[in-house]
C-alpha cells in the first residue's frame, strides 16, 4: 500500500510552490493580497473547481471524461429557456441543469460500459455529437436573458469593507464549498468512495471483490454531469450569458489542472486536496501574471511550463520505485 | 495474445458503410454527388486530416497518444512562414525553410519522446504539457498575428493539378505508402506494434523501447511538418491556433480506420478507407446544405456505432 508521508509529498510540493508564488505576487503587485483580489479569484474559477471535482472522480476510477463542456452548456441553454418560460428559483435552476447534466453523464456511462473502449474514445465521440447537436438545435445564438431573480442572485453574510465594496457568501461559493464538502465526504467517507478508488486501482480485483462495475461507472459519470450541469449554474450566475461555443478546449484546462494536482491518470490514486491545490496554482498563476502585467502571451508558455516541470517531476520520482522496464 | 491471429473486420466494415454512403448519396444526389467539384472538395480536405491522422496514429499504435499534434503543426508552420517570408524566393530559401521545419519537427518530436520514453510521463499528459507549452511559444513568438503571403514555391502545392487530380493528394498518398512501409514492413515497424501489444514482453525481448518510442514521436512531429506544408500551402497563412478541430477528430479518424487506442493494432489502409468515409460524408452533406454541426454530431456518432458494431472483436486489455 501507498504510506500516507509518500501520498502527501505531491500535495507538501504543491502548497510550498502556491506559497512562493504567493510572495512573489504579493511584493510584485500591491493588488495581489487584498480580499478584493482573493474574492474575485474564487469566483472566477468557481466553475473550473467544480470541473475539477468531477474530473477527480472520473479519472480516480480509471476513466477519463473530456465530454463535459457541452454538457455544461445543453445544462444551461436548457435551464435558461426553461426557467424564462416556466419562472422558478434557484433550486429549480439547480434541478434543472443538474438533471440534464446527470442525464447526460449517464449516457456516458453507459456507453463507456458497454463499448469496452477506453473512455477517452467515447468522451471524443460523445463531445462531437453533443457540440453538434446543441450548435446546431441552438443556431449558436448566444442567450442574454435571465429572469430578474436570477440576476439580483443570492447573497448571504453581505457586509462592505474597508474598500467600500460589498463582499458576501454568494452563490458561486456557496457551491462551491459544498460541491467540495459532497465531494471530499464521497471519496474519503463513504464506501462508494473506496469501491472508485479500488476500481481505478485494480479493475479486474475489484470486480471478482463483488463490486458492482457498471454500477460504479454510473455513479462516476453521472457525477461529472451532475457537477457539469451544477457548474452551469454558476458559470451563468458569473457571466449572465450561455454562449454556445464559449467552453471549446476548456476540457484540456480542467484536464491539467487535475493532473497538476497529482491525480493518476491511470486511475486509483490522487486525493482531493491535490486537486484543490492544482486549481489554486492555475487560479493564481494566472491572476498574479496578469495583475503583475505580464502580456498574456507569457502566461500561456509559464503555465505549459509549470504543468511540464509538475509532471516531469512527479513522473520521476516514481520512476525509480516502481519499474522493471527500462 | 492470440488476438493477434483473430481475423479483424475492421476493412470490411469500413468498404461496407463507404459502399452504403456512395448508393445513398448517388440515389439522394446523383448530380451533385457525382460532379467534379464534389471531389475537388474531398480532394482539398482529405490530405490536411489524413497526414494529422497519421500523426495521432502511430502513436496510438504503441498505445500512447499525441495531444500536441495541431500545435505541433502550427509551430513548424510558423518557423517555416518565417523564413519564407523574410528570404529572397529561390531554390535556396526553399530548402532553408524546409531545414527549419525539420529541425523544429525534430526538437518538438525529441521533447515528447524523453519526457514519455526517458522520464515516462503518460503520453496523454505529457503531450498535454508540450501542447500548452508549444501553444504559448507559438502565441508568444508570432504575437498571436498571423503570417502571411508567400512565396509561389509554398502556395505551388496548393494549386497544382496532375491529370486532373490535386497535388495534395499525391503528397497524401504519397505518405501513406511510405508509412505503411515503415509500419507494416520494417523492424521499426514491427518493434511498434510489439510495444503496443505489450510493453514489458517487447522489452524482455530485447527491444529497445525507450528509443522506439522516441523515434515514434519523431515521426509523429515530422507528419506534423508535413500537414503544416500542407495548411501553410492551402491558407497562405500561418498563425497559432489554426485547424485546432483536428486534434479530436484525428483521433476519430484513426479509431474509425481500426487503430486500437490500447494499442499494437491497426492498419494504413483502414486508415485511408475511414479518412475517404468521413470526408466523402462531410462533402456531400455540405453540398446538400446540411449544417456543418450535423456533419460533427455525425462523425461523432458513426464512431460509436462502429465501436458497437466491432464490440466483442476488439481486444479486451482490461479497461
Amino acid at each position: 500500500m501507498v504510506n500516507k508521508t509518500e501520498l502527501y509529498r505531491h500535495e507538501g510540493l504543491l502548497i510550498l510552490t502556491i506559497l512562493i508564488l504567493g510572495v512573489v505576487f504579493s511584493l510584485k503587485s500591491d493588488d495581489f493580497l487584498t480580499f478584493g483580489n482573493l474574492y474575485d479569484l474564487v469566483n472566477n474559477y468557481a466553475m473550473l473547481m467544480i470541473l475539477a471535482c468531477g474530473l477527480f472522480i472520473v479519472l480516480i476510477s480509471g476513466g477519463i471524461d473530456i465530454s463535459f463542456p457541452p454538457m455544461t452548456i445543453i445544462a444551461q441553454y436548457v435551464m435558461v429557456t426553461a426557467l424564462l418560460k416556466y419562472g422558478g428559483n434557484f433550486l429549480v435552476a439547480f434541478l434543472i441543469a443538474g438533471g440534464v447534466g446527470t442525464a447526460l453523464g449517464l449516457i456516458n456511462a453507459v456507453l463507456v460500459n458497454r463499448l469496452k473502449v477506453p473512455s477517452i474514445i467515447v468522451t471524443i465521440s460523445t463531445l462531437n455529437i453533443f457540440y453538434g447537436l446543441l450548435l446546431y438545435f441552438s443556431k449558436g445564438v448566444w442567450l442574454y436573458k435571465y429572469p430578474d431573480w436570477f440576476e439580483n442572485g443570492l447573497t448571504i453574510f453581505t457586509f462592505t469593507a474597508s474598500d467600500g465594496n460589498d463582499y458576501g457568501l454568494n452563490l458561486p461559493i456557496m457551491t462551491l464549498l459544498a460541491v467540495l464538502i459532497v465531494t471530499g465526504l464521497l471519496m474519503k467517507r463513504s464506501s462508494i468512495g473506496r469501491k472508485i478508488y479500488a476500481m481505478g486501482g485494480n479493475r479486474e480485483a475489484a470486480s471478482r471483490l463483488g463490486f458492482g462495475i457498471f454500477k460504479l461507472q454510473l455513479f462516476v459519470y453521472g457525477f461529472m454531469g451532475l457537477l457539469s450541469g451544477i457548474a452551469g449554474v454558476v458559470q451563468s450566475y458569473t457571466v449572465m450569458t450561455v454562449a454556445p461555443d464559449s467552453l471549446l478546449g476548456y476540457e484540456l484546462t480542467v484536464l491539467a489542472a487535475v493532473v497538476l494536482g497529482g491525480t493518476s491518470i491511470i486511475g486509483g490514486r490522487g486525493t482531493l486536496l491535490g486537486t484543490m491545490l492544482g486549481v489554486i496554482l492555475l487560479a493564481m498563476l494566472q491572476n498574479g501574471l496578469n495583475l503583475m502585467g505580464i502580456s498574456s502571451y507569457w502566461q500561456m508558455v509559464i503555465t505549459g511550463l509549470v504543468i511540464v516541470v509538475s509532471i516531469s517531476s512527479t513522473a520521476w520520482s516514481q520512476r525509480s520505485k516502481s519499474e522493471i522496464l527500462s | 495474445m492470440n488476438s493477434l491471429k483473430v481475423k479483424d473486420h475492421v476493412e470490411v466494415y469500413l468498404v461496407v458503410l463507404l459502399l452504403l454512403i456512395i448508393v445513398v448519396f448517388s440515389t439522394q444526389i446523383p448530380g451533385v454527388f457525382w460532379s467534379a467539384s464534389n471531389f475537388q472538395s474531398i480532394g482539398s480536405q482529405l490530405p490536411v486530416l489524413g497526414v494529422l491522422a497519421f500523426a495521432m496514429a502511430v502513436t496510438m499504435l504503441t498505445g500512447g497518444i499525441n495531444l500536441s499534434i495541431i500545435a505541433t503543426t502550427n509551430c513548424c508552420a510558423l518557423v517555416m512562414a518565417w523564413v519564407a517570408t523574410h528570404f529572397a524566393p529561390s531554390a535556396g530559401s526553399a530548402l532553408l525553410m524546409l531545414l527549419a521545419g525539420i529541425g523544429m519537427a525534430l526538437v518538438i518530436g525529441l521533447l515528447n519522446g524523453i519526457l514519455i520514453a526517458v522520464i515516462r510521463v503518460s503520453p496523454i499528459l505529457a503531450t498535454l504539457g508540450t501542447m500548452t507549452l508549444l501553444k504559448g511559444i507559438t502565441i508568444l513568438i508570432s504575437k498571436g498575428t498571423a503570417i502571411s503571403n508567400f512565396p509561389a514555391y509554398v502556395l505551388w502545392l496548393n494549386s497544382n493539378n496532375w491529370f486532373g487530380i490535386p497535388v495534395p493528394l499525391y503528397l497524401f498518398a504519397l505518405v501513406a505508402i511510405v508509412m505503411w512501409i515503415v509500419l507494416e514492413r520494417s523492424p521499426l515497424g514491427r518493434r511498434i506494434y510489439l510495444i503496443g501489444s505489450n510493453q514489458r514482453a517487447a522489452h524482455y525481448s530485447g527491444i529497445n523501447t525507450p528509443r522506439t518510442l522516441m523515434a515514434t514521436y519523431i515521426i509523429s512531429s515530422l507528419l506534423c511538418l508535413v500537414a503544416a506544408l500542407m495548411m501553410m500551402s492551402k491558407l497562405n497563412s500561418a498563425k497559432a491556433g489554426y485547424g485546432e478541430s483536428f486534434l479530436l477528430t484525428s483521433i476519430l479518424a484513426a479509431v474509425l480506420g481500426g487503430v486500437n487506442p490500447d494499442g499494437g493494432f491497426g492498419k494504413i489502409v483502414g486508415m485511408v478507407l475511414a479518412l475517404i468515409l468521413l470526408q466523402m460524408l462531410e462533402s456531400g452533406l455540405n453540398i446538400m446544405g446540411i449544417s456543418s454541426y450535423i456533419t460533427m454530431a455525425l462523425w461523432g456518432g458513426l464512431l460509436l456505432a462502429f465501436l458497437f458494431l466491432k464490440g466483442g472483436r476488439l481486444p479486451y486489455f482490461g479497461r
